[in-house]
């Protein structure tokens, strides 16, 4: 068992109390002083970046099972738990989670309108981040799943673009709708399991060892399970987003504040994900090898989920292919990336599943490697959303239009984003060489076996990525220069280049040798994919 | 093992450092511009009249010389590491042959229980490879030194071309599959950069993004073969692999991939190799431009003409034929295309490559501009190397790979030298126009070094100390749309007088293109195609073999023919317009001069001699002379495969011999006799006009409408699509509408509730409602519209439960 003490405390309890302790620190400094509040609140987010790349690094790989573990009563009469710990798939979020948020708050120097409030924001919503990703137990994987939306809305409301009103009302509304899903989803796994224990759980609660037999309010074991399975499904899907459930996402990136952007795109949407392997994978394994039949069509729960996986990179790409505006545009290539983790969960999910019900699987390297390829890609996505937000904030910052109609041509007057711009975009598009190809290739790897036509059909997504980044690139950087901008500051500020430098770095390194992060998500992978 | 670099294992690592470090150099240290004002007379580059006034950034003078420094630092490491691994290689008996390889590798990504490691491999192919790339990337730099010298972007062009060095020497020197993939798209951002780097101009803009998303249509299906072989090779050895060795040199597994059923179209019959196979081929077909996805290229020509050069003959497309040549075993596998036995893959090369080389050629008669025909001939002739590859003539379609590196990159330079040139006429004539000056007098020396002088002119100028000024001075025609055109051979005409040196050198790259018998090196690789395709052919009656022989035949004719038309439209007769006659490079002792020529002669050397290497030995004369112990190449590169698919030498034949003698004269003789013998006079119609029926003339001018067919068929209907479907009519019309729909019937029912409880309530009488008036006044307090109170409010609660957990830690802790 790893540990490590921060002053006598738990480090993972430490990652998530001293962010919301940091908030009320910046909130209390005197009104008048802004950058007051700017540097505390950078120095606060650097040493909680800086423990946790070294709880990243001070993980043991070789051991099995959760690391840095802290389990102490909390609300006994519930059964939950203060219960953290992570695995080497906690671990690459966490070390994402600490990376971005001193970025944002970098970013986030730039807004002059209650400052202080601002930054504070910024602070509490690594709380709930950070307290999903290290959660054990489902309370407390709820609570902070929740808690993470609050100063999220409220960073969309307050300083976002023109239409914030409707983007963080939708924002809001949507993920509470999936949200309510999940809380019945939880309440009932806690009372008919006993438990809310995540790795208890994901023994008990697939094998249908309940407590009160399973019976709840007289209704059977198997619509228990249908209902929390859906409960959770449709949060999740709303998070990560999966196609259809994906509208709310061009309006609160779009709208939102620089750093809201890179932290929703770069952190948030990867709670769904993380939900999605933490929880719906382990606790439902024979659900998503289960059939379906609808309309005539038989298919299995993960080929359905394949299927919509597919949809969110195709349409994802086309829909990003038609926006006119930088950050719409940088919004839907979420939707297209974050496709790829599904698929590659949803390959996962088979290979899981079949292992739990028979007991064998012909896609066990396949799910292997195309799990492997989602985590890698939910960090990668982080680095190059995160930086393409900031790229398009920065440019919007300076011009106050975000319609790419209004560029052109602004590689003339500013050489060094153009460059940047340029290097983002394609570790974006997945350029060999880069971060975001090794992801995609291992999902295409292992659902290929899996999903074969519906990967061969994702490629058709792949060739539009192309398309929506070669004209972001048009846009903003070719063409006859807008004399419009002729008296424009364009160039980058020292400041964003300082904030996107460690991204670039961390894109070609992560693009180059990606083994200095691969086996640690690889070996948790493995052993749960192997059963142990 | 461990990392040693003087170990002949590890060396080819070093190979392609040199130029990426280049690139890293130049683009984080020596990259420096600097803002000066663009005047009216200063504009930048002439990239844009609007510009007047503003300040632009223009390359420092040091950021000039030690970006050509560093560039050239890195393609010379490339080049000398690479010389010293070739004869390393060379030296070994029967290299390729079982373990006969320099190979090692490292453990890149962990998945599962096993690894999958990168590393190097140097067998025969890689050999060849080493020593033509290299060579053709030092000419290209060299060349850009001169060609460059009054970009404002200089530096950026050095980076960018260095990267583009290093990603193809990466592609050579991979010893897997996957990293060969990673150099196939670093080069593809490359060209796609380059093709755009005069990105103000519409037209390369366009051109680039062409070229990127063309190839990326290929690209993505061959992503998806790389994935299955990956899978494939799991389900053979218990653990995935894609290095060449264990997928090409294991007859067992090219066996077993030719009789497992693929996984998709197993149905049509097809077996795992062919699927793979194919969709490795079109990734090949988007790359070297192959029908249907040959569109990009000939625009690809809005670049500057080192990167035409480095596109078509050192890297990029050259690339995609590579990458099939290397992975030729397993299209072969299942099949024996030298017995007459052919697979899927191989058919489709056949038929795609024969059916490209034709095409192509045919509207390459019908252009004017210098560069494009070179362009629809660089497609045709990898149409050659395709088919070639298809009917089995393995060896042959890789010699003729190399020779056309040399004499494609010569022709590319030597035509780079001519716009130049015209260019520099243009800029005289321009001058002149301006001030009417005596052009012999120098007047603009001060300005520039490239001189209007013609080379005959005593007075040459070293190379001076360029002062600021000078680099502001830019041909405006390779930027700006204006109607003077310094590509089109119609305006050309006489420059053999004006420049010579490159008149000779394109002479020869030209023959070599047109297969000019026994002396140029193109003529023994075609040579060797058209043999090993009759003899199939005649010996087995392989249908496929001959119509590749057909086709090859007729395309090196129309080969033949276009490059004498273009050679005596360039530089024979009398100069067509004043551009032409005020032509030059400045006189032969100036920078431009040195730094454009030298390249041409060296690669003129090759386009010639290169092809002596494979003679076969049973040629008359020639053979005996230059191949006295067997066919050189022959037996070098046949090691690269296993000793049971080399395939046999085709036996000497009086046909195929003939037919090439006979396809390139008489198509050398009829371009002669059409534009030579009576040099076409200024404003005179190209006598092509005359003899083809107006409609298929204009059908080959417009390259048959392909562009156009595609922008109505692709383009538009994607754009439509994402724009009015996805975007509009799905997002926001129908999941946005259901959401919204949901959000009225809410607000309905809230407000319906809202209704009947002011209803009851007003029934019920005062008390309440005044009850709850006061608690509403109360709570209008606290909801004071002002967010920071909002915020408290939602800190202290997360205070209040960040208390909960440290006192419930503390508790914990204490017990």
């Amino acid at each position: 068992m790893q540990t490590l003490d921060v002053f006598g405390l738990d480090p993972l309890s430490v990652l998530i109390v001293a962010p919301a302790l940091g908030a009320l620190l910046v909130v209390a400094l005197p009104d008048n002083n802004k950058w007051l509040a700017r540097w505390v609140s950078l120095v606060i987010s650097l040493g909680i970046g800086l423990l946790a790349t070294i709880v990243f690094f001070e993980y043991d790989r070789t051991e099995p099972g959760y690391q840095f573990v802290t389990n102490v009563d909390w609300f006994n009469l519930i059964g939950a738990s203060w219960h953290v710990g992570i695995d080497g798939i906690s671990a690459s979020m966490v070390l994402l989670t600490g990376i971005l948020v001193p970025l944002a708050i970098l970013i986030s120097w730039e807004v002059e309108d209650l400052a202080k409030v601002h930054l504070a924001l910024i602070l509490f919503f690594q709380t709930g981040l950070m307290g999903v990703f290290v959660a054990l137990d489902l309370m407390i994987f709820f609570l902070f799943y929740e808690l993470s939306l609050v100063p999220i809305y409220f960073l969309i409301n307050q300083w976002g673009g023109k239409n914030r009103k409707y983007a963080s009302t939708k924002f809001f509304i949507y993920s509470m709708g999936g949200t309510l899903g999940m809380l019945l989803a939880t309440q009932l796994i806690g009372w008919t399991a006993g438990t809310f224990d995540i790795a208890e759980l994901s023994v008990i609660w697939p094998a249908g060892e309940y407590a009160n037999d399973g019976i709840f309010l007289g209704i059977s074991v198997a619509t228990v399970k249908a209902l929390t399975f859906i409960g959770f499904f449709i949060a999740f899907c709303i998070k990560v987003p999966v196609w259809p459930f994906h509208t709310w996402l061009p309006d609160a990136h779009g709208e939102a504040p620089t750093a809201g952007s890179m932290l929703l795109a770069g952190v948030m949407l990867k709670l769904g994900a993380y939900g999605f392997i933490r929880l719906v994978i382990p606790l439902f394994p024979d659900v998503w090898v289960s059939q379906i039949d609808l309309f005539g069509l038989a298919f299995t729960v993960a080929g359905l989920f394949a299927f919509l996986a597919m949809l969110g990179i195709v349409l994802g790409a086309f829909a990003a292919f038609g926006q006119n505006d930088i950050k719409r545009l940088v919004a839907y290539s979420s939707v297209n990336h974050m496709g790829f983790v599904a698929l590659g969960i949803a390959a996962m999910a088979v290979a899981y599943g079949q292992m739990y019900v028979d007991g064998a699987t012909a896609f066990g390297q396949d799910g292997i490697i195309a799990a492997n390829g989602a985590v890698l890609q939910m960090f990668n996505h982080g680095l190059s959303s995160a930086g393409m937000f900031l790229l398009a904030g920065a440019i919007y910052h300076k011009t106050h239009t975000r319609d790419l109609r209004d560029y052109g041509g602004l590689w003339v007057k500013a050489p060094i984003y153009g460059g940047v711009f340029i290097f983002t975009s394609m570790a974006s598009l997945g350029l060999p060489g880069l971060n975001g190809f090794v992801s995609e290739f291992l999902v295409v790897r292992g659902s290929w076996p899996v999903f074969t036509v519906l990967t061969a059909v994702s490629m058709v997504g792949l060739l539009f990525t192309g398309a929506y980044i070669l004209k972001g690139i048009r846009a903003t950087l070719h063409g006859p220069f807008n004399m419009r901008w002729r008296d424009t500051r364009l160039e980058i500020e020292v400041r964003e280049l300082i904030a996107i430098a460690p991204l670039m770095v961390l894109m070609l390194v992560t693009g180059i040798f990606p083994n200095w992060i691969l086996p640690i998500i690889n070996d948790s992978v493995t052993r749960m994919m192997n059963g142990f | 093992m461990d990392i040693n670099f003087s170990d002949f294992n590890f060396l080819p690592w070093l190979i392609p450092i040199g130029p990426l470090l280049a690139f890293a150099i130049i683009t984080l240290i020596t990259n420096r511009s600097r803002m000066v004002p663009a005047t009216d007379h200063h504009e930048y580059g002439g990239h844009h009249p609007d510009y007047d006034g503003m300040e632009v950034p223009v390359v420092t003078p040091y950021s000039r010389v030690a970006s050509i420094v560093v560039g050239m630092a890195g393609a010379v490491a490339a080049w000398l590491i690479s010389m010293v691994v070739f004869f390393e290689a060379i030296a070994v008996e029967q290299l390729g042959l079982d373990d006969r390889i320099f190979a090692s590798s490292v453990d890149w990504l962990s998945l599962g229980t096993e690894v999958f490691r990168m590393g190097v491999l140097v067998d025969p192919l890689t050999t060849v490879m080493l020593f033509m790339v290299p060579i053709a990337v030092l000419c290209i730099f060299i060349y850009s030194i001169g060609y460059m010298a009054h970009d404002p972007r200089q530096a950026r062009f050095f980076s960018l071309i260095s990267l583009f060095a290093g990603a193809m020497l990466t592609l050579v020197v991979a010893d897997n599959l996957l990293l060969l993939f990673v150099g196939w798209e670093v080069m593809g951002l490359c060209s796609y950069m380059l093709i755009g780097f005069w990105f103000e101009k519409k037209s390369a803009y366009r051109a680039a993004i062409k070229a990127f998303t063309v190839t990326r249509v290929a690209d993505v299906i061959m992503l998806l073969g790389i994935a299955y072989l990956y899978a494939l090779t799991y389900d053979f050895y218990g653990f995935g692999t894609l290095n060449f060795r264990d997928v090409l040199y294991n007859a067992e597994f090219l066996d077993y991939a030719a009789s497992t059923n693929a996984i998709i179209f197993g149905g049509l019959g097809f077996s795992a190799a062919a699927v793979i196979g194919i969709f490795l081929i079109i990734g090949t077909i988007g790359k070297s431009a192959q029908f249907p996805f040959h569109v990009w290229l000939p625009d690809a020509m809005e670049g500057p003409t080192p990167v035409s050069a480095m596109i078509h003959a050192a890297a990029m497309v050259s690339a995609g034929i590579y990458a099939i040549v290397r992975m030729y075993p397993l299209f072969e596998a299942g099949g024996y295309p030298h017995g007459g036995e052919m697979t899927a893959p191989l058919m489709l090369m056949a038929v795609v490559g024969g059916f490209t080389a034709l095409f192509a050629a045919t509207i390459a008669v019908a252009q004017d501009d210098v560069k494009r025909v070179l362009a629809y001939s660089t497609i045709s002739q990898l149409g050659f190397m395709m088919a070639a590859l298809g009917i089995g003539a393995y060896i042959a379609a890789f010699f003729h790979l190399i020779t056309h590196a040399f004499f494609k990159a010569l022709l590319f330079m030597a035509s780079g030298s001519v716009i130049h040139a015209m260019e520099h006429g243009e800029h005289h004539v321009h001058e002149h126009h301006h001030a009417h000056d005596d052009h012999h007098a120098h007047h603009h020396d001060e300005e520039t070094p490239q001189d209007g002088t013609v080379p005959t002119d005593a007075e040459a100028h070293p190379p001076e100390e360029l002062e600021d000024q000078e680099y502001l001075e830019y041909p405006r025609s390779r930027l700006a749309d204006e109607p003077f055109d310094a590509q089109d051979m119609m305006n050309m005409g006489g420059l053999k007088d004006r420049i010579p040196v490159t008149a000779i050198t394109f002479a020869i790259g030209g023959l070599s293109l047109a297969g000019f018998p026994l002396i140029t090196a193109g003529f023994w690789s075609k040579d060797e195609i058209l043999a090993d395709a009759w003899y199939i052919f005649s010996g087995y009656g392989s249908g496929i073999h001959f119509f590749v022989f057909v086709m090859l035949a007729v395309a090196a004719f129309l080969t033949a023919f276009y490059t004498a038309r273009q050679l005596c439209l360039t530089f024979l007769g009398e100069p067509r317009t004043e551009e032409a006659k005020h032509a030059g490079l400045g006189g032969p002792r100036n920078v431009v001069s040195i730094t454009m020529q030298l390249p041409l002669i060296i690669l003129a050397f090759f386009a010639i001699f290169a092809g002596f290497i494979g003679v076969p030995p049973e040629f008359p004369i020639f053979g005996a002379v230059l191949s006295p112990e067997g066919n050189r190449f022959f037996d070098f590169v046949k090691y690269t495969l296993l000793v049971d698919m080399q395939p046999g030498k085709p036996p000497f034949n009086w046909i195929p011999v003939l037919a090439s003698f006979a396809v390139a004269l008489g198509g050398l003789a009829v371009g002669y006799w059409m534009y030579g013998r009576k040099p076409l006079e200024a404003g005179e119609e190209d006598p092509m006009k005359r003899i083809l029926p107006p409609p298929i003339y204009n059908l080959l001018r417009n390259k048959y409408y392909i562009d156009e067919l595609y922008q109505i068929i692709f383009v538009r209907p994607s754009q439509w699509f994402s724009r009015v479907v996805v975007s509009t009519f799905i997002d926001r019309g129908i999941i946005d509408g259901f959401i919204h729909l949901m959000a009225r019937i809410s607000n309905f029912i809230g407000d319906l509730l809202k209704a009947f409880n002011l209803w009851l309530i007003d029934g019920v009488g005062d008390g309440i409602p005044q009850g709850v008036g006061r608690f509403g006044y109360w709570l209008r307090r606290v909801q004071t519209g002002r967010v920071q109170q909002y915020l408290i409010l939602v800190l202290l609660a997360a205070l209040l439960i960040g208390l909960i957990l440290v006192v419930s830690t503390g508790l914990a802790a204490g017990g």
